[in-house]
């Protein structure tokens, strides 16, 4: 088998697996009892298992299997959920979350997890024996005493249906059998001998169910041994010769099942099981260790599936490629659209214009479907700080809750795949410098347990994603004495600026507040990186803060970075674009409203005075000046909470443009953040209000 | 003879120039440009090729020399060089060109006014006629433009 073809799939899906192992033990922390989680996090651990040993990888099929171990204990009650064990388990799943990693980068996935294993193991033995009779150990004791009641739990695993189904079979003069197959351990391919078995089987009879199920065993997920209901004529020893023909095979035990069982198990279905008559009880000489894939644990699998798929959306993969070729292609049909209505403007014929706009209406759910397809939840992000805000706060001795909504708040993939790191580095922050230790909480009489909320949602063309902690807020001094230290403002100037002015000096290049240096954060990497991925994102980040009371930090994204709505205006006779999202309003003043002061420009706006910036000197168009005009038309933009107007010749109006970059040549271009290209094929700029305002 | 060169020939005023034909990616006719503001003059502005938005230079005034004005003949001659995608402004092109490998001579320090380094060589086609082959990575240098943009600011 070429298995690359399904190294994405496998990559996927352990991925999926991770997270849902992570998510499980995050909520088994707060309910250790809760053995149905446990189950949860056995059946991930268990098809990761299969995956990767299909695929391959040794080591993480090997880690995942002692970890099945020790679940597996649990899960039957030999084994109480210690705090050791959570941090085992923790650390495996960084260790499998570390060979993914490298599997995806193109190595081969293994890492040196001795240790791990040599510890899980001692769990595992540790606790082994000491009850082997117990009562939650059904597939252990059945195991040891003969596989009849495991082959028996088959019947409980039957959907009403088939049980109807073996009814009338055995009405109609079939009979009904349970067939045990025990599949050579030194077979190479197992799957295949299952396969042929089933193929056999088939010429014969009717298989009405597996378990594990059949997919599994196909998948190569089971243990050498399956247990099949089988519906056939044949007498039983007849069925025997026909599985033992296939090679390989080490021993099939074939039981009939009795109409009276059938009977009994119909209305209850969970009733205990009774001793059979028929049982041929040939001992294996195989009993299942402790981390053997139990039958049982398949066979809940199964069930809960089916109630998964029931909900789950019919989904595809797609080549995350094929969705940005189309979005670049949707892109040039746009161009091409706003260039047949300028040209039906033209023509002004009636039919030629009715289709033209029918074309736009499609055109832009059109737009819309594309869009959406780019926007993922925010959850892919979300879903793995949980884990580190418990990671970061148990390594600082604190104690915190994260609070999470707005998971399912959708972004574009490119910011998605850009806003981690961000994330990251404010909620460690919140952890290691916002929330204080338990006793200066107590002492500041607040519960020991500081809570920090992690929100995003959509407001407008914006999404907002916001931390907050409940801890001991900003300090202003602490800041203006780090400040003054590194020379980033003199103790004049910092006593003269506003709180928000000093919240921002922690996104000045090189500052840290960490009075220590701690592992957590204060590693050179500040709040200024933080600040520069978001703005590179088209975002702001602002901060505000209560001190004693909490800190807040504000990012505000746009929705999406490739096709979006601005204003088209004119200077002279270039055409400029700019983003509507930054736009407040458009308005006129007339030559005698605008002030000199201190050679900068002013007009009185709402009560206020804002800045007029002069594009047509600042990016020196010919054949425009504002200043020879009576009246000038201007547009009003916002960055943060400050206002500017920004002095244009025309107003054209309003489009959706595509968003191009100007090539690599001439990156960086002053208050320039791309191009795009008109209807008549024209490009033009469009401007970055931001670099504006500075 | 040394390896063969193809070659694809422009002119800018009565100097014949060569570049490789693997870099050259298309000819157009001149095309709208729009102006980028707070550049180099050489720095034309950018155009839309087939719905790529491309920077193109022209290419006199990026040797220095005196720009012509556009002509029906004037071509923007489309250059990938790397992960740069350039469009360059000539006053004509219309030749491709075998050179012999052995008839290019190292450039002398100035040739039309042009400083040797943006040059890879001269080779001599047909009678009296040389051709210049450019050295691109000289000539499409960023770091060139920005000490350009700092010395107008």
């Amino acid at each position: 088998m070429d298995t690359n073809d399904y190294l994405s799939l496998f990559i996927d899906e352990s991925r999926e697996h991770l997270q849902a192992m992570n998510d499980n033990m995050l909520a088994l922390e707060q309910a250790p009892e809760d053995i149905a989680i446990v189950q949860n996090m056995f059946r991930s651990a268990h098809t990761l298992k299969g995956m990767s040993a299909t695929m391959g990888f040794e080591d993480i099929a090997s880690l995942t299997h002692k970890m099945e171990n020790v679940l597996d204990l649990v899960r039957n009650g030999k084994l109480r959920m210690e705090e050791h064990i959570f941090d085992i388990i923790f650390q495996s799943l960084d260790a499998l979350e570390a060979m993914l990693t490298d599997i995806i980068g193109g190595g081969d996935g293994k890492l040196d997890v001795t240790q791990i294993v040599t510890v899980l193991q001692q769990i595992a033995e540790g606790t082994y024996g000491q009850s082997s009779g117990s009562q939650g150990n059904a597939v252990k004791a059945a195991a040891a005493t003969g596989n009849t009641d495991v082959a028996r739990g088959m019947l409980d695993q039957l959907d009403e249906y088939q049980k109807t189904v073996i009814l009338q079979s055995i009405e109609a003069g079939y009979r009904t059998y349970i067939i045990r197959v025990v599949i050579r351990q030194d077979c190479s391919m197992k799957a295949v001998r299952a396969y042929m078995v089933f193929e056999s089987l088939g010429k014969c009879g009717e298989v009405l169910a597996a378990n594990p199920p059949v997919e599994e065993i196909e998948a190569d997920q089971f243990d050498y041994t399956f247990t099949l209901v089988f519906l056939s004529e044949l007498e039983a020893a007849a069925i025997q010769a026909v599985v033992m023909n296939v090679s390989e095979i080490a021993s099939a035990e074939v039981q009939t099942v009795t109409e009276t069982e059938l009977v009994q198990q119909m209305p209850a279905g969970n009733v205990s099981h009774r001793e059979t008559a028929a049982a041929a009880a040939t001992v294996t000489t195989d009993p299942v260790p402790a981390g053997k894939e139990p039958q049982a644990g398949s066979a809940v699998q199964k069930s809960s599936q089916k109630q998964q798929a029931a909900a789950q959306h019919r989904t595809i993969r797609v080549d995350i490629e094929k969705l940005d070729s189309l979005m670049n292609l949707f892109s040039e049909m746009l161009i091409d659209r706003v260039r047949l209505e300028q040209l039906a403007q033209e023509v002004k014929r009636s039919d030629l214009i009715e289709t033209v706009e029918h074309m736009g209406r499609v055109s832009s759910d059109l737009q819309n479907i594309v869009m959406s397809l780019r926007m993922m939840p925010i959850e892919s992000v979300f879903n793995r700080f949980p884990r580190m805000v418990r990671d970061v706060a148990k390594t600082l001795h604190k104690k915190v809750d994260l609070v999470m909504t707005g998971s399912d708040t959708e972004l574009d993939r490119t910011v998605i795949d850009e806003i981690g790191d961000p994330l990251v580095h404010l909620l460690r922050n919140s952890v290691d410098h916002g929330v204080e230790t338990p006793e200066e909480r107590l002492k500041a009489g607040k519960s020991e347990t500081g809570t920090i909320y992690l929100r995003a949602f959509q407001s407008g063309n914006h999404v907002i994603i916001e931390t907050e902690d409940d801890g001991k807020g900003i300090q202003r001094h602490v800041i203006l004495n780090k400040a003054v230290k590194n020379g980033l403002v003199t103790q004049e100037q910092g006593d003269a600026m506003s709180d928000d002015e000093v919240y921002q000096l922690l996104f000045a290049s090189g500052f840290s507040t960490a009075e220590k240096v701690s592992d957590i954060s204060g590693r050179g990497v500040g709040l200024d990186v933080v600040k520069s991925k978001i703005t590179s994102l088209g975002g702001q980040v602002i901060v505000s803060s209560a001190p004693g009371r909490g800190t807040k930090f504000t990012i505000q994204l746009p929705l999406t970075l490739s096709i979006i709505s601005a204003m088209l205006i004119k200077l002279g006779k270039e055409t400029y674009a700019i983003p509507l999202s930054s736009i407040v309003e458009t308005a006129i003043i007339k030559r005698e409203a605008i002030r000199n002061v201190h050679g900068t420009k002013l007009f009185e706006f709402r009560s206020g005075m804002i800045p007029l910036i002069s594009l047509s000197r600042l990016f020196a168009v010919p054949g425009f000046n504002e200043e020879e005009e009576e009246e000038t038309e201007i547009v009003i933009v916002r960055k943060g909470e400050r206002l500017a107007g920004i002095a244009v010749d025309e107003l054209i109006g309003q489009q959706e443009i595509v968003l191009k970059s100007l090539g690599k040549y001439i990156s960086n271009v002053t208050a320039i953040s791309g191009a795009t290209i008109l209807g008549d094929g024209q490009v033009a700029l469009i401007i970055d209000h931001n670099a504006l305002m500075k | 003879m040394g390896e063969m060169i193809k070659t694809i020939v422009f002119s800018i005023g009565s100097e014949e120039y060569g570049v490789e034909v693997e870099h050259v990616q298309t000819i157009e006719r001149m095309l709208p440009i729009t102006r980028v503001p707070n550049t180099p003059d050489f720095v034309k502005g950018v155009v839309n090729l087939r719905g790529v938005v491309i920077p193109v230079i022209h290419l006199a005034s990026r040797f220095g020399l005196q720009e012509s004005e556009p002509t029906d003949q004037s071509r923007i001659v489309m250059i990938k060089y790397g992960d740069l995608e350039i469009g360059f402004i000539v006053d004509a092109a219309n030749d491709v060109m075998d050179i012999d490998s052995d008839t290019v001579e190292e450039p002398p320090e100035v040739v039309g006014g042009i400083r040797a380094k943006y040059l890879r060589g001269i080779a001599k086609v047909g009678e009296g006629r040389l051709l210049v082959l450019l050295n691109l990575s000289e000539v499409l240098k960023k770091s060139e433009i920005i000490q350009l943009q700092q010395m107008e600011d």
